[in-house]
């Protein structure tokens, strides 16, 4: 994807043809008056979190311009940082999100496989399916799976509710389908030659798929493993449905639950709880920014 | 291939190693092994999507306590009540408008994007995709902390021109927009990233010809772009319908459905009513009211997918 500097202008000639390049040079400078536009518009936002975050209560309460900050101060952070239920808030966030990304690549990588490889009985039913999984949203099923998580607590004593891993068995809904269909692409794409080779060669269908499928789709697994992440960092609903002890909580339910007191909101640590909650996906969308796009523009292609 | 198992014939074997040499061969046949593979996420999709699906359908058929069945007693109170009526007609009104937007302003985008000189291209698209990397849950606290009606940066903005104080979240079509406007800073950057993938192959000839045609600027976005686009478009279109119709983050931490429920939607009353308020089956009814647009919006996708598919 880095690769895109193909320049579509195509040969240039010195020849000038008057209007059309002023046209062109014309074109130019208003799309550059519109993108600085809405890159102003894109960005207020999380650079409004930073500027408030540097403030203290009193510069905000103070009601000075809110666009500067007059007295910069790292108290926000080091009092969040220090705060044991912010950090607990954090490791949550943490485990939840490595636990049902490693979930979600061992069980979607070997379905992938499957359902692009071994046709089998009904492994083209399974595969839309698995489509038609991803598109339904977390706002429709959370009320009966909370009950039937309720139920399971009632029935064999395992109380699920309200602990912080009951999100290890819900988050997995809403990856492993959009995981397995966008690995199904991949593998898919890959030359049938490769692994009849390794057929032939005597390897299982075990070894076909961690020595040569794997390593040669390995920027659509980084780019599954993005996408796992921060769909589980970002999730919402389902803690905020699941959990409410504050021990219990993942960072966004956290920050909204704990650093608004009634009515007191304490603007400078909620953005700065905000900023930090958003910092890890921001760290790996700015290293990893070409497995991001390309995974997000698989989801609308044929496997 | 692989399940092609060699049998050496007239060999006679013990019953014990014959039964283990059939467990081994089973093993190794194909379709074993796939499903073996797939079994996780089988167990996955129909113990945690559908099972649940067709659990909130009995849900709704259940009263308050859950003891009795009422049938359809919970749908015939949801029709009788205004409240019902003001979320159904609210979430059409913020699935649509937003939808509209966020693809108008992706389109608009790609477009400049596009018109630059490639080597920028990477670096504004970097800027310009935030909105979608950083979490809804979070950035919707900024723009609530803009909307701030106090000390709101907003309005100490527009004080400048002159302009009143707006109360953002406190009236009810302000904070219809205000949460339609959020929706739209989320959504049009995944717009822009799909139109920008789309309009990166088409192939330059055909506007050359359409050049030497003499088509214009808005011919060539008409004749040649659009058409080129149509399946990115549709399938963008109908997956974000699917989505801004199921939002929840948004409206839930800039108005919580207030004020006087003016900017619920189905999942945010949903989640009043049947996990604020305890009563699941009205809540599970609620949810399942969304079912109907989004199977539509499912299976035009579907349609459309497929088709891309047997083009490539």
């Amino acid at each position: 994807m880095s690769t895109m500097t193909i320049d579509k202008a195509g040969p240039r000639r010195n020849v000038k043809y008057g209007s059309m390049s002023r046209d062109r040079a014309w074109a130019l400078r208003w799309s550059y008056f519109f993108l600085v536009l809405f890159a102003i518009f894109s960005l207020t936002p999380p650079l409004y979190m930073l500027i408030t975050s540097l403030k203290s209560s009193a510069e905000i309460s103070a009601a000075t311009n809110p666009w500067w900050v007059f007295h910069p101060t790292l108290d926000n952070y080091a009092e969040l940082l220090t705060s044991n239920q912010f950090l607990r808030f954090f490791w949550n966030s943490a485990w939840v999100s490595i636990i049902v990304v490693t979930l979600t690549m061992l069980i979607s990588v070997p379905a992938a496989f499957a359902l692009a490889r071994m046709k089998f009985w009904g492994s083209a039913t399974l595969a839309t399916g698995v489509f038609l999984t991803y598109l339904v949203p977390d706002s429709l099923l959370f009320i009966p799976l909370f009950k039937m998580f309720a139920l399971i607590g009632d029935w064999t004593g395992v109380q699920l509710i309200n602990r912080w891993y009951v999100l290890l068995f819900i988050y997995p809904t809403l990856t492993v389908p959009f995981c397995t269909w966008i690995m199904i692409g991949y593998f898919a794409s890959i030359p049938k030659e490769l692994d009849e080779a390794a057929i032939i060669d005597g390897a299982s269908w075990f070894q076909t798929l961690t020595r040569i499928f794997i390593p040669v789709a390995l920027p659509g697994l980084i780019a599954a493993t993005i996408f796992a992440f921060t769909v589980s960092w970002a999730q919402f609903l389902y803690p905020l449905v699941f959990t409410t002890s504050t021990d219990q909580l993942v960072l966004p339910v956290g920050i909204i639950t704990t650093l608004i007191k009634g009515d007191v909101f304490n603007w400078g640590q909620i953005m700065t709880g905000a900023l930090l909650g958003a910092a890890p996906p921001l760290i790996i969308y700015a290293f990893l920014m070409d497995y991001y796009i390309a995974g997000l523009t698989a989801g609308a292609t044929k496997g | 291939m692989a399940d092609a198992v060699v049998r050496q014939p007239g060999v006679a074997r013990p019953a014990s190693a014959r039964k283990r040499a059939s467990l081994h061969n089973a093993l190794r046949r194909k379709s074993t092994v796939a499903f073996l593979m797939t079994l996780p996420l089988i167990l996955l999709i129909t113990l945690l999507v559908v099972y649940p699906a067709f659990y909130s359908l009995h849900l709704a058929t259940l009263n308050k306590s859950m003891q009795k069945f009422v049938g359809f007693g919970n749908f015939e109170f949801l029709f009788r009540r205004d409240t019902f009526w003001l979320v159904v007609k609210q979430s059409c009104i913020f699935a649509i408008t937003a939808v509209v937007f966020k693809a108008l302003i992706g389109f608009v985008v790609a477009h400049f994007v596009h018109n630059i000189p490639a080597k920028g291209q990477r670096k504004w698209r970097g800027m310009l995709l935030v909105p979608w990397v950083i979490p809804p849950a979070m950035s919707t606290l900024a723009w609530l902390w803009l909307f701030d009606p106090s000390y709101s940066a907003f309005n100490y903005t527009l004080a400048f021109f002159g302009i009143g104080p707006i109360p953002w979240t406190g009236d009810a079509a302000w904070a219809r927009f205000a949460v339609i406007l959020v929706n739209v800073w989320y959504g049009a950057p995944f717009f822009m990233i799909m139109y920008l993938a789309a309009l990166k192959s088409v192939p330059d000839q055909l506007y050359e010809a359409a050049a030497i045609d003499g088509a214009n600027w808005w011919q060539r976005i008409w004749y040649v772009t659009l058409p080129m686009m149509r399946n990115i478009i549709a399938i963008t279109t109908l997956f974000s319908l699917i989505v801004t119709f199921a939002n929840f983050d948004i409206v839930r931490i800039l108005t919580a459905g207030g004020p006087l429920d003016h900017t619920h939607i189905f999942a945010t009353w949903a989640f009043r009513v049947g996990i604020e308020g305890s009563d699941i089956p009205l809540g599970a009814s609620v949810s399942l009211f969304m079912v109907p647009i989004l199977a539509v919006a499912a299976i035009f996708i579907l349609r459309d997918v497929n088709k891309r598919g047997n083009e490539a």
